[in-house]
């Protein structure tokens, strides 16, 4: 049997059988994070806070919500939204939370490109990062389907539809995902299962992948310098505090997340309390009806730039493009070939506009999707989707033929 | 060595029986998630014929879905002289003429609107439009509206059931 001492305290009880203070150090004291970085570093705190307010709220309805067609609609709309205390609080958190993570979660990826944060040894963060936004995907997906409204329904209708292939006609693939027919209990049912269940515990397992695949290379900082964290760590252990290029997680590094994730509070409460309708469709407070589509049928913001990309084209064409539109993010760190980890703007011209381009046309493929496809909002959503997948097919020519800076 | 062999074959033994597990526990996921015995059992809808009036656009309901039946005036045949592709689609119960079609665009499933002033159907979602007999006039959608099985009983169309006129119908393309 291992020796153990008689414990002199608590603590030292604790760490002779569970190593609290090297895990203390190791995750959080001497885990050192570059001191040359703004508040966009604190995106990844914002998003932890997020997804527990969205735990919390969800543990909440799911305490009242009823999943059958017949009752889901009125267990929202009416149970928990008038009869239930606070009931409103939890859903309007919930609506709310889900839309404004993507906007966050929008910010966290493009700060990565911007700042070369997937490259020499980072790639794996960058995956799992993609990981995860699939999974948050499929979690406001089946999420959306819960209250069982006209656009639950009806996207519902149009997603599943997408897995039998255009001309592939895989519409046995379809009824098996759906277990029916059409949109019924049996898809409500299996929806329920993944959005409280599967895909949360999908999502807490990548979480844990994302942060330790950032623990060996270590944050990325504003000049994508390449940091000795040894030296750098030792010269702040030995005091020279101001002279170190790094500073601990916690609680120099926590403390100045914490103030960007304060804000962030204010602005996603006043969201909640005053300004949450943007979140909530009114399409969706009418139930569920399969003999009658809504007039526009459009996706949350968040998905609208692949639902344009998907939209001017032939179904097969359509498909393979969004299909496309949806991967190709993952390979980002292996379809950029420069030697260069720095801010977009000091990599030359070309990655400068490639950038800039990118982030401003998936803008304006939001915009697009949103409007009907009629006239010249057509014409503006084919050719930005055009634009789009061009510039992924150029960026291993572009980035190869950059110099190193 | 003795030990490594051993081991080998406790390994190779182990993968053997979680192979087999894991087979079975996949095909019984899969048959989980399959439409059940009730939901096929109620996969038929008989629709008595006589009922529809020229020119009116009638919905009712199959299998979940919304089905489209429109009965079609002298004016609207007469335009469908020549063109093979609608007159493939057209059911003929006694003297008069239908297009009866499952009410979901061919792109993505959503139900386009019967438009009477125009006399086709407009889809909300993708833009997508078709003519009086079920066919594509304005691109996504990849095919005219799907017909969906039916057999016809005197002046009743069962739907859900193949009779002869419709598996001509599919044997020659016309529907999926």
């Amino acid at each position: 049997m291992a020796h153990f001492t008689k414990a002199t305290s608590v603590k030292d009880w604790l760490n002779q059988r569970l190593a609290i203070e090297t895990v203390e150090k190791v995750m959080m004291s001497e885990y050192w994070i570059p001191k040359n970085i703004n508040f966009l570093w604190a995106m990844g705190m914002v998003l932890v806070v997020t997804f527990v307010l969205l735990l919390v709220s969800g543990i909440f309805l799911l305490m009242y919500y009823v999943p059958t067609v017949d009752e889901a609609f009125y267990s929202v709309n009416y149970t928990i939204m008038r009869e239930v205390d606070f009931g409103w609080l939890w859903r309007h958190i919930h609506g709310v939370a889900a839309s404004v993570v993507f906007l966050v979660i929008y910010i966290h990826m493009f700060t990565g490109i911007y700042y070369g944060s997937y490259k020499k040894g980072r790639e794996m963060i960058w995956i799992s990062g993609m990981l995860l936004f699939v999974a948050f995907s499929a979690e406001a997906f089946s999420g959306y389907m819960l209250p069982w409204g006209q656009m639950s329904y009806w996207a519902g209708m149009v997603i599943t539809n997408l897995f039998s292939g255009g001309s592939l006609h895989a519409d046995a693939l379809v009824e098996w995902i759906r277990g029916d027919y059409v949109p019924a209990q049996a898809f409500l049912g299996r929806f329920f299962m993944l959005h409280v269940l599967l895909i949360p515990l999908a999502i807490v397992g990548l979480i844990g992948l994302h942060f330790a695949a950032l623990r060996i290379p270590h944050v990325n900082n504003q000049d994508g310098e390449e940091i000795d964290f040894n030296a750098e760590s030792k010269k702040y252990l030995d005091g020279d505090k101001a002279g170190s290029k790094v500073m601990r997680f916690a609680n120099d590094f926590m403390s100045k997340d914490m103030m960007v994730v304060g804000i962030f509070l204010i602005f996603l409460f006043y969201l909640v309390f005053w300004n949450y309708s943007f979140a909530l469709d009114p399409v969706n407070f009418d139930p569920a009806d399969g003999l009658k589509t809504p007039e526009h049928i459009y996706p949350e913001w968040y998905f609208l730039w692949s639902y344009e990309i998907l939209r001017p084209f032939n179904i097969d064409l359509g498909l393979v493009l969004f299909g496309f539109a949806q991967v190709i993010f993952v390979f980002l760190p292996f379809l950029d070939r420069s030697p260069n980890t720095c801010p977009a703007n000091r990599r030359g011209t070309m990655f400068k506009v490639w950038f800039w381009l990118m982030l401003s046309n998936m803008i304006v493929l939001t915009a697009m999707g949103k409007l009907p496809p009629e006239g010249i909002f057509s014409t503006i959503g084919l050719v930005a989707a055009i634009v789009f997948v061009v510039q992924w097919i150029a960026l291993p020519f572009i980035t190869s033929r950059e110099k190193k800076v | 060595m003795e030990n490594n062999s051993r081991r080998g074959f406790m390994g190779k033994a182990f993968g053997a029986v979680a192979a087999v597990g894991a087979v079975g526990s996949l095909v019984a996921m899969k048959k989980t998630w399959d439409p059940l015995p009730s939901v096929k059992a109620a996969g038929f809808t008989t629709l008595d014929m006589t009922v529809y009036q020229e020119g009116v656009m009638v919905t009712e309901k199959w299998r979940g879905k919304p089905i489209f039946v429109l009965k079609k005036s002298a004016e609207v045949m007469e335009n469908e002289k020549g063109n093979p592709a609608a007159e493939a689609r057209n059911i003929k119960i006694g003297d008069d003429n239908f297009m009866v079609a499952i009410g979901l665009c061919t792109h993505l499933g959503c139900i386009p609107a019967f438009r009477p002033a125009e006399n086709d159907f407009l889809c909300a979602c993708h833009g997508g439009m078709f003519d009086a007999s079920g066919l594509v006039t304005k691109v996504p959608p990849p095919r005219g509206f799907d017909i969906p099985p039916f057999k016809i009983d005197g002046t009743n169309l069962i739907l859900g059931e193949v009779g002869p006129e419709w598996q001509s119908m599919k044997d020659n393309g016309v529907t999926l």
